[in-house]
């Protein structure tokens, strides 16, 4: 194995850590309680039988000791701050610690969600300010930004179509999604009672028309587009589909997931969108903390403004702003309170930021930053699809399976190179997906270390395949046995673990 | 870079946006803003919300005190930055920290598995529902008219296409779910009780005796736990089937509302229809422990329209937060801080106790109770919020037989001076 070509990365010393229930020994503590200043109770006599008699075995540790555990810990992972991560559809661009700050700022981190609404104009503002320039951004009407991350916004996004098409008298049975899409468009139809009909992809990668106007019928509610869809192409075809949907009384919505394609450039309200969510934690810049929280407004047409969830934040008389309650038509409230504030607060930060400019041209560097790797790499991995791409970029692994290695091994031999791998093995349309979307947040000579260890895995995969097989070699952990964790699953640690974890 | 993709301009890899769909001006936003204008533009709003003044709100969210160890270890950017743990080999700090995580859910609820999160308490709670449903293969559920409004909207919008009716029991004298009601409530069809313990007016349910009740009906019992610092004192419900918990008392902010975490703890039997995400232990090539999601087969990437739910991004970081809080507090800390709690909410009521009447006494409570008023209890809130005092939650909009009652909630950070100046506000 010659790691000579491995420029990004190098080995260090990286240190040990048990699970913190193994560090615990009684009578370690991290915290000290202020004295009580009233009368001291006895819980057995107040609770009876509802008495709690001990708390098992949470840890008992120290202040020093947390702090090492956790940061001990937070060093195996690869993250943004680390370099480039070149997930595709996941977005993975910087996040500003501006957003951080803001965020934190006494009155916003610690206002209570019920407190009273003369108490909360600050807060009120923000949710105000932003559903007024998500609207601008996407060229719709109205906005909820109740829903917690995309998922949630698309369950969100699909009960305002029911509730919309009952009432006009028909909710419909079906739902049509292409088979390009993520796996939550058909859970989420499927939650609203919704049948899921596969529409197929055309050779281009794209809606093939004559489909869909076979299959859209008055049975159909409509269809659930990603565009650019997940192969990062444009959906040219979009007014034609629009026009199709429409026309059979369907509506058309929009998962917002590569809405980091579009920003500034077009908006969906103008291509004959009805709904769509969008992904704060993707194209907005929040972080996502190891899976979430993220945060999935949704964005609607003027007709389906009084099917939103409620609250909704509105100006009063005397010029302060409110949460209406009453409105008879709404779906109900798909999250109590009013969403992720915290998320839509640096999201809010991101946009004000950037302004006008500043996020078209974020849009125009992701787009290119994508060409650029397909430029560069489409001699040495296939291209499935010609299709011009917008913001990431799909290859196969189909000049490298001759040799035996698939896409999965690749992006485990990435590793070893020192960077995050691209999504593997998705979209399902293509077979051994190498999905990467660079984000506007690489340079270009982030860019070319990527492309370098790119081309120098795909030698090895003809002349070292055995490398690329084992991959990765230069981590904590080799790769690890995914088939044994799902079919005797451990899913917590118990006291007796404590023994065999010390081998 | 655009020489070398081949293009001469920005706007030709635009090429494929049909150009009567391509926007031919700026967004109308405020231009772009320094750090400093920013920072400035959040501290105006920061000031126009209210902070500093006495909490005497519960209802759902809960005025804890945040240890800074907290925000010290989660600005990490290997933490905040990271993505789901996809690649188990360079995502060994979240796995792991979600482990502990699903383990100490574990330990405190009396549960044997736990899942990684859920987006928050009402969400957990209307998944847990729907869990319930495909458990038993029954077509209805009862939910507790004690279980926090909030939720119960987010449980009806869940269920409402499912076909599922959701029929609600009422509350009796003391408070806690009425059983002559749910004896008669109950059906052959009943999935699922969905109750709330503490409940919203802060009362301690009898779990192990709804549990006999609805294990007799062949239906489970679900248990949401909104207050999940009460488990230091109160005990565990143990005789329940699932738990679903929001773990904002856990060290995460009250932040306007979210973001928060919920999580979803069952019986190990019934794992294989619980939502969301699960990190499991297994080891590496060289045996070394590690740790992976695991029966991911549930889920939507797999499952699609089949899956048991569409929660795909789950609250990993707001988890770790809770992580950190319990090993702060740890075995004997959460024990002594729910024990604070419940001394100030004993002192508070014997206070409020002079000024009007308080309800549900019949029955143990935990840091929250409900007083009934002679004044409106909004008129209560204007008055006291120009004292800086934040009032109880008034409960008309949604208990209006209650009358001028309010739930209100003390916890370790209310102090002794606070209580009694509040209480002599109150009339």
């Amino acid at each position: 194995m010659r790691d000579d070509k491995i420029t990004k990365a190098t080995t260090h010393i990286s240190q040990n850590e048990g699970l913190i229930f193994e560090k615990s020994s009684p009578g370690k503590k991290a915290y000290r309680l202020a004295p009580l200043d009233v009368p001291e109770v006895d819980e057995q006599q107040l609770l009876g039988k509802a008495a709690r008699q001990d708390l098992g075995n949470l840890p008992e540790v120290s202040e020093v000791e947390v702090i090492r555990h956790f940061t001990r810990m937070s060093t195996w992972n690869y993250a943004v701050d680390h370099g480039m991560y070149p997930l595709g559809s996941c977005t993975m661009k910087y996040n500003p610690r501006v957003n951080e700050f803001v965020a934190r700022l006494d009155g916003l981190a610690n206002a209570h969600p019920y407190q009273p609404e003369k108490a909360s104009q600050g807060a009120l503002r923000i949710l105000k300010a932003l559903s007024e320039q998500l609207i601008e951004i996407t060229g719709m009407d109205a906005i909820t930004l109740q829903p917690a991350a995309g998922a949630h916004g698309e369950l969100t996004g699909i009960l305002l179509m029911r509730a919309c098409l009952e009432s006009r008298g028909d909710a419909r049975k079906k739902i049509l999604i292409p088979d390009s899409a993520h796996g939550t468009n058909p859970a989420t139809a499927a939650m609203v009672g919704y049948q899921v009909e596969n529409l197929s992809s055309n050779q281009q990668g794209q809606v093939e028309l004559s489909a869909l106007e076979a299959q859209m019928n008055q049975d159909v509610a409509g269809l659930m587009l990603t565009n650019p869809n997940t192969l990062g192409v444009f959906d040219q075809q979009i007014g034609r589909i629009a026009e199709i949907v429409h026309a059979k009384g369907g509506l058309l919505y929009m998962d917002g997931a590569n809405m980091n394609a579009l920003v500034g450039k077009t908006r969906p309200g103008d291509f004959g969108v009805d709904v769509m969510h969008l992904n704060l934690h993707k194209t907005f810049s929040t972080p996502h903390g190891g899976g979430g929280p993220g945060s999935g407004p949704v964005a609607c047409k003027k007709f389906m403004e009084p099917f939103l969830p409620v609250p909704v934040v509105i100006e009063r008389a005397d010029g302060t702003l409110g949460f209406e309650y009453n409105r008879p038509q709404a779906i109900g409230r798909v999250r109590m309170f009013y969403g992720n504030f915290g998320m839509l607060v640096r999201a809010l930060a991101y946009i004000m930021a950037n302004g006008p400019d500043g996020l078209r041209q974020t849009t125009e560097d992701a787009v290119l930053n994508a060409n650029y790797i397909r430029k560069r790499l489409e001699s040495t991995y296939d291209l499935p699809y010609k299709t011009p791409s917008m913001h990431e970029v799909v290859f196969s692994d189909k000049l490298q399976q001759q040799y035996g290695v698939k896409t999965g091994d690749i992006a485990k031999r990435l590793i070893d190179y020192g960077f995050h791998p691209y999504t593997v093995s998705f979209p399902l349309v293509v077979h051994g997906a190498l999905m990467i979307e660079p984000t506007e947040s690489e340079s270009k000579e982030e860019l070319d270390s990527f492309i370098d260890a790119m081309k120098a895995i795909a030698e090895e995969c003809e002349k070292e395949p055995a490398t690329v097989l084992n991959a990765p070699h230069n981590t904590r952990l080799s790769r690890l046995d995914e088939v044994t964790a799902a079919r005797k699953p451990v899913l917590r640690w118990k006291p007796q673990q404590a023994k065999t974890a010390a081998e | 870079m655009l020489r070398a993709v081949g293009a001469r301009s920005i706007d030709e890899l635009f090429a494929p946006i049909p150009e009567q769909f391509r926007l031919k001006r700026e967004l109308n936003i405020p231009p772009q803003m320094s750090e400093a204008e920013i920072v400035e533009w959040f501290r105006a709003r920061a000031a126009e919300t209210g902070h500093g003044y006495a909490m005497f709100l519960g209802a759902g969210a809960y005025n804890h005190y945040r240890p800074v160890v907290i925000d010290a270890l989660i600005s990490r950017g290997e933490f905040f930055t990271a993505y789901t743990p996809y690649q188990p080999e360079i995502a060994q700090g979240t796995l792991q920290s979600i482990f502990e995580f699903q383990t100490m859910i574990c330990e405190l609820t009396g549960m044997e598995v736990a899942n990684a999160s859920m987006y928050d308490g009402s969400t957990a709670s209307a998944e847990a529902l729907m869990m319930a449903i495909r458990l038993t293969g029954r077509g209805s559920a009862l939910v507790a008219r004690s279980v926090h409004p909030e939720y119960r909207e987010v449980i009806r919008t869940y269920a409402r296409y499912q076909g599922l009716p959701v029929k609600e029991v009422g509350f009796g004298d003391n408070g806690r779910v009425d059983l002559a009601a749910l004896k008669k409530a109950l059906t052959p069809e009943t999935a699922c009780l969905l109750i709330q313990s503490p409940n919203f007016f802060g009362t301690i349910e009898d779990v192990a005796e709804l549990a006999e009740i609805v294990h007799k009906n062949g239906s489970l019992l679900v248990v949401s736990i909104a207050e999940a610092l009460s488990l230091g004192v109160v005990k565990p419900p143990v005789e329940a089937d699932i738990v679903a918990m929001e773990a904002q008392s856990f060290g995460i902010p009250l932040g306007f509302g979210g973001p928060y975490a919920g999580v979803i703890g069952t019986k190990e039997r019934f794992v294989r229809q619980i939502p969301g995400r699960l990190v499991g232990e297994t080891r590496d090539k060289n045996g070394k422990r590690g740790f992976v999601l695991t029966l991911s087969t549930r889920e939507q990437h797999i499952r699609r329209e089949k899956a048991t739910s569409n929660i795909c991004t789950n609250q990993a970081l707001i988890a770790l937060m809770a992580n950190i809080f319990m090993s702060i507090y740890g075995r004997q800390g959460i024990k002594e801080l729910a024990k604070q709690n419940l001394a100030k909410a004993a002192y508070a009521r014997q206070q409020f106790a002079k000024h009007g009447k308080i309800l549900f006494e019949g029955a143990p409570r935990f840091n929250e109770f409900v007083m009934r008023t002679k004044e409106d209890p909004y008129v209560i809130s204007h008055r006291l919020a120009d004292k800086r005092i934040i009032a109880g939650f008034p409960l008309i909009k949604f208990y209006p037989e209650l009358g001028n009652a309010a739930v209100w909630c003390c916890t370790e950070l209310n102090t002794r001076a606070q209580i009694d100046l509040a209480s002599g506000e109150v009339r």
